[in-house]
């Protein structure tokens, strides 16, 4: 069997088996759609939360983002930042929600803050932020069959979307549940079983973790140093100490993307499907296990996959790869265009230089990394083909979270909460399936156009997330003086600047011409880069909250009552 | 459940308030602390071929981090256990 066929086999394999368990966990109640019944074990659901965080940018982006464009060192915002969001979790926001005991993060808020206002603004910010995260997810999908199924993106946004459509709308949160924990084995694996194998070949370590930090095999240089060195020596910066940009801007992207995970609705409302709020501690906990293993593997991937590509075009100092010799798989990667090589000095040699000038790999993306990464070390064609299905599952299973988000906030909290109350229960089941089917078809839209969208959506997510509801939440569990005039207001100030910031410096749903107030040129605020804005927005909605919370007439006597009873287990 | 005074309640309230800040100082220190404001002076030092404010940056924060959650869910069962608010 050639690599494509061995290829299908195994994503169509992943793919049944996905769509037996929805079949078999289906949600016959809203109860069951919405928090799969309520009854998961902590363990089962910490294995789910990691499959629903980890989304296609974990699996294919990460580790190139922290090999090239993060050069290392600077990479380490995600993996603190994607990780340490869940302690906050753990700690400010999970168990008082889940003890709270209803369905929807915009339900608590509107309770909390004795207004349907507040509500609809809630709902607003979980739209748009689940939205732009959906987005990024169709253009995962799109991605993994273009390059490994060699279908056109489009075929393979189109696919993804039919799957997406079947099992979340079929299953509601029951089926999300099953299926993400069978997604979260496919995708660990997929993702471990290169890099232990490449750990191995380089230094003798089968475990990546360690393999990062031992020597090269045979010899006694470290890993990092030989990587430090010859990054140096080709004109780029240092592997291992070069920061992102400046320390403040490390900072501001750390904690934004810290409590963008705290604040993300489809990652909360996991945890509403535990029995009790011990539990929810206890999940994630679990959850945070379950990603961690991918996350301490990224950064071994990273530097390992940088230096073997490095190694492979100057095989020693001076000797540069010839390039009618090159290897198979570069050819591959040159057709999807990922690669791109330019012999500019004409000696038929490659080389790879930080000096843009003299610099022949004119192409290089950083998805190669995780993509190409079985080829570059010569692995197995079925390692490949684990790597596709891999990604597949891991923009699935976060795409069908961010849909189940979606619609519940739509059906449960504007039609049953606002607009509809008098609305069966069947009728509400119906409503947030026909809401699911819209938000994919939304999102396959919004995936094809405006092209670019779909790259940056995955950064503003967390800015929106980050900006408007977590500062709500937190605010609604430890202060009984927040208001309902300063939680909305909070809101839609943290959710208007962050959008503003990010669109005036990268356009209009990052259309470039779409920029606005382009005479004010790129001026960063106090040098932190946009992606990194979303706890300025939150330090705002924090700020403006808390003085209008100070001259609006405090929260009735009932709210106190709420606060103090969530806050018992 | 028990029921709780108004001051028992104000005390479980504040006892996991004061535990959530002191693991909280932990999750501060590893992180941006180690891993962004002090990396330069603890990548003086190393650990094989790790730099050690480099190993907390992609390494060592996150299973801190793992290690303060789980500390969290025991003194939160000791605590609720204390204060017979344990529901098994």
């Amino acid at each position: 069997m050639d690599l494509t066929q061995i290829t299908y086999l195994v994503v169509g394999c992943s793919f049944a088996l996905y769509i037996v368990i929805a079949i078999w966990a289906r949600a016959e109640s809203t109860k069951e759609f919405y928090v799969a019944g309520g009854g998961v074990n902590p363990i089962a659901n910490g294995m789910a939360t990691a499959a629903d965080w980890m989304s296609a940018a974990s699996f294919i982006s990460m580790a190139g983002l922290i090999g090239m464009s993060y050069n290392g060192y600077g990479g380490s915002v995600f993996l603190m930042g994607w990780t340490g969001g869940y302690v906050i979790l753990a700690m400010l926001v999970a168990p008082y929600l889940r003890k709270y005991g209803k369905f929807t993060v915009p339900e608590f808020i509107g309770d909390r803050y004795y207004s349907d206002a507040a509500r609809v603004v809630a709902v607003l910010c979980l739209v748009l932020c689940s939205v732009t995260y959906v987005i990024g997810q169709m253009k995962g999908i799109g991605v993994a069959f273009s390059r490994f199924l060699e279908t056109d993106y489009e075929t393979g946004l189109y696919t993804g979307m039919v799957i997406v459509f079947f099992y979340a709308v079929l299953g509601g949160m029951k089926g999300i549940t099953y299926t993400q924990i069978a997604q979260y084995v496919v995708l660990i694996t997929a993702y471990t079983v290169p890099a232990i194998f490449i750990s191995f070949q380089l230094t003798g370590h089968p475990i990546p973790q360690l393999g990062l930090g031992a020597t090269l095999q045979g010899g006694e240089v470290y890993l990092l140093d030989k990587l430090d060195q010859i990054l140096v020596d080709t004109g780029f910066e240092d592997y291992t100490t070069t920061v992102r940009y400046s320390t403040l801007n490390m900072v501001a992207f750390t904690a934004s993307l810290m409590i963008g995970t705290a604040g993300l609705p489809h990652v909360i409302i996991r945890f509403f499907t535990v029995p009790k709020a011990s539990d929810a501690r206890r999940s994630a906990g679990w959850a945070l296990i379950f990603i961690a293993i991918l996350y301490t593997t990224a950064p071994a991937v990273a530097a390992m996959a940088r230096l073997n590509i490095m190694q492979t075009i100057e095989p020693s100092p001076g000797a540069h790869m010839t390039i009618a010799d090159r290897p198979a798989w570069f050819e591959t990667w040159e057709r999807t265009g990922l690669l791109g090589i330019e012999d500019k000095n004409g000696d038929g040699k490659l080389q790879y230089l930080a000096d843009a000038e003299r610099n022949e790999l004119v192409v290089l993306d950083n998805d190669i990394l995780v993509l190409a990464n079985p080829e570059i070390a010569r692995l197995p064609n079925w390692v490949i083909a684990l790597v596709a299905a891999g990604g597949l599952a891991a923009a699935l299973s976060t795409a069908a979270g961010l849909l189940l988000a979606i619609s519940s906030a739509v059906s449960h909290d504007l039609l049953k909460g606002t607009f509809m109350p008098s609305i069966s229960e069947r009728g509400e089941l119906n409503a947030s399936r026909g809401a699911m089917a819209l938000a994919v078809f939304g999102a396959g839209y919004l995936g094809l156009n405006p092209p670019g969208f779909a790259a940056g959506t995955v950064a503003l997510a967390f800015g929106l997330a980050a900006s408007s509801i977590f500062p709500a939440l937190v605010m609604g569990i430890f202060s009984t003086r927040i208001t309902r005039e300063g939680a909305i207001a909070g809101m839609l100030c943290g959710l208007s600047l962050t959008l503003f910031y990010v669109f005036q410096h990268k356009g209009v749903m990052f259309v470039a011409d779409w920029r606005f107030l382009t005479h004010w040129g790129d001026r960063w605020f106090f040098g932190i880069e946009p992606n990194a804005f979303g706890c300025v927005g939150a330090a705002l909605n924090f700020v403006v909250a808390i003085v209008v919370s100070k001259v609006t007439r405090e929260p009735p006597a009932p709210i106190r009552r709420l606060v103090e009873e969530i806050r018992l287990p | 459940m028990a029921t709780l005074t108004p001051e028992q309640r104000a005390q479980y309230w504040r006892r996991n308030r004061n535990l959530m800040i002191k693991l909280m100082i932990i999750w501060f220190l590893v992180s941006f602390v180690f891993g962004i404001l002090l990396v330069d002076q603890l990548n003086m030092l190393r650990i094989g071929g790790y730099k050690l404010g480099f190993w907390f940056a992609q390494q060592g924060s996150i299973f801190v981090f793992i290690g303060l959650i789980f500390y969290y869910v025991k003194a939160m069962r000791r605590l609720d256990k204390e204060f017979g608010l344990d529901t098994e």
